[in-house]
This record gives C-alpha cells, structure tokens and sequence, in this order.
C-alpha cells in the first residue's frame, strides 16, 4: 500500500475523528471482559467473560459490529477490536500446565472495561 | 461462509442407509433454497464458491511457511501484516476477516481454535478438519492444550509458554512452525514439504527429514 513511497505523511492536526475512529484502548492497557448476557448471538464466548486480560495489540482496520451485522444491521459506528492477552491461570484456577500459558482472543471495543 | 455441519460418525455410510437430515442440514436446505428462489444469490454463485474452496489446500499454506523460512524480509511482512502481505501474492480474502500469523519459537508455542464453531484460515488452507470444527477439540484446546497437544503426540516442555489463539470474530490464524534442524541445504519446494495442516493449526511440529522418510 504505502511500499514504495518512501515516507510517511504526518498526519494534519486538529482534524475531528468520527466517532469510534480512534481506538479507545491502547496495547498495555488492563482490562475486563464485560459480564453481560444479551439475547442474540454474540462472539464473545462466556468463558471469558469477567475475567482480567491485557491488551496487546489493536487490531486495524475498524470494523462494524458483527454482532448487529448478524441481525442484518450492517451500518453505522464502526470500533475497533483488540488482541487481548489472558493468562490460562485466570481463566481455569486449577490449570495444571504453565503460568505462562496464555489465550489470544480478539474482543469487540463495547465488551472491554477499564481496570 | 461458517458451515455448522455435523457429519461426524457416519463417514462409511452408504447412500441406502443415510439417516434422515438433522435439524440443521433441514435449515440450511430450506434458507439456501429460499435465498436462490427470492434471487438473492444464484445457484451457480454456491458451486462457484465451492469451486474456489476445493482448490485452496494445505499445499497453498505450506508454501508461504517454506518461503518465510528461507526469506527474512517476507517473514517480517507476513508477521506485521498477513493479509494484505498475501493480497500482494494473489491469494483473495473472501472474507472480511484479517490474518494474524502466529511465529513458533524456542519460547512460544502456539495452537489456534474457533471454540464458538469452525473460524478457520480457509483462505490459505481450505476447509478444516473435522475434529477442529467437533466440541471436545474447541472446549479442551483452551482448558487443558498441553494434554490436546500431547494427544497428537507433541510434548511441549514446560519452559515454553503455550499460546491458543481463540478465533471468534473478525480475525483469522496461520500457525508459522519452527524451520527443523537438518534442513539448510534444502529448496524452498523440499521445506514445503515438510509442512503439514495440522503443523499451521499448531497441534505438531513441522516434519523433521527423517521423520518424512519414515511416513513414506
């Protein structure tokens, strides 16, 4: 896309970003999956849900939620997801294996809450 | 285009003794016929797309891993941004979906699931396997993946950290398995056969030389 160019445009200051353009969450951050049980079909498996993560990265581009596409709403604001990072000790008390070992699992910007 | 098929237990059954449709294969019927008959999509644009799948294959993944090991700069690429790295090559996204590729080192390990229904790198690897799209693989691949991984026969020693990746939305994963020792004189055409499909889901490694030869 920008290969070959050879530099990198500053970006202008002060433009006004839509909302939902700029990720609210940055790599580092600690977090909290909500706990919220909506009627409908969503992408964030119960299993982690009120369990504490980090973020490690935020995944680019912005995307439309998939959770009102599934419903056949596929305008609107879009958000970002994130890579979160979250220890297996968090998520199974009695994991036998590692403390290093860890999950990966893209979360959707409305289910993260600051810790 | 997720499929939710429940095929498993009944491989060897003939067309005589086919059980009745479930309720699922009965949905999905009567919304594909639905879908041709309002004139949403046609019946040609399903064989197609059935088509395009039949021809992306493991051999399409093994591939990318073999030129990864031997070129660094396409490596880096392929890691900071998998999508549009293979967009470059001519490999098509037919979903809106990104490619994050997960690098195997000394140190990290890593395995991928869809633990809600069968996210899978179709793109670059066709359609999955049928244990990864069954719940004892899904539910056990993020509880318990040292004992799933032991299964297949790959033993993780406990200083290497053990990453699952959870497929869930928008995000897709290719496993980059570690180049085997043994292997600095051979042609990019020789690594890639080395790599297997269940080697880019994560659950072994790649082939070792002498472990090809004896599966021969």
């Amino acid at each position: 896309m920008s290969e070959g160019s050879g530099r990198v445009l500053k970006p202008l200051p002060n433009v006004v970003k839509a909302e939902g353009a700029e990720p609210i969450f940055k790599a580092g951050d600690e977090v909290t999956i909500s706990v919220r049980f909506p009627v409908g079909h969503y992408r964030v498996p119960t299993y982690i849900r009120g369990k504490r993560g980090r973020v490690e990265a935020v995944i680019e581009p912005p995307a439309i939620n998939n959770e009102d596409e599934g419903f056949g709403r596929n305008a609107g604001v879009k958000r970002h997801y994130y890579r979160i990072a979250i220890p297996l000790t968090e998520l199974w008390p009695k994991y036998a294996g590692s403390k290093n070992d860890g999950l990966r699992i893209e979360v959707f910007e409305t289910w993260l809450e600051r810790n | 285009m997720n499929t939710h098929d429940d095929d498993h237990g009944h491989a060897a059954a003939t067309a005589q003794d086919d059980p009745p449709p479930g309720y699922y294969e009965i949905m999905e019927t009567a919304v594909r016929e639905l879908l041709v008959e309002k004139e949403v999509i046609g019946g040609g644009e399903i064989r197609q797309m059935l088509e395009v799948m039949d021809t992306r294959t493991p051999a399409l993944g093994s591939k990318i891993v073999a030129r990864a090991w031997v070129d660094p700069e396409f490596r880096a690429r392929l890691l900071a941004n998998g999508r549009a790295t293979l967009e470059e090559l001519g490999i098509d996204f037919f979903e809106d979906t990104q490619l994050i590729v997960l690098e195997n080192t000394d140190k990290v390990h890593n395995v991928i699931v869809c633990t809600l229904c069968s996210c899978y790198p179709r793109e670059i690897l066709g359609l999955p396997p049928d244990w990864y799209k069954l719940k004892p693989y899904r539910a056990r691949a993020v509880k318990e993946p040292r004992a799933v991984l032991a299964e297949f026969g790959t033993v993780i020693p406990d200083g290497v950290e053990i990453r699952v990746s959870d497929s869930t939305a928008i995000v897709r994963y290719l496993v980059l398995p570690q180049r085997p020792e043994g292997t600095e004189n051979f042609s990019e055409e020789e690594l890639a056969s080395l790599v297997t499909r269940d080697a880019m889901i994560g659950v072994v490694r790649a082939n070792t030389p002498e472990k090809k030869e004896k599966s021969r």
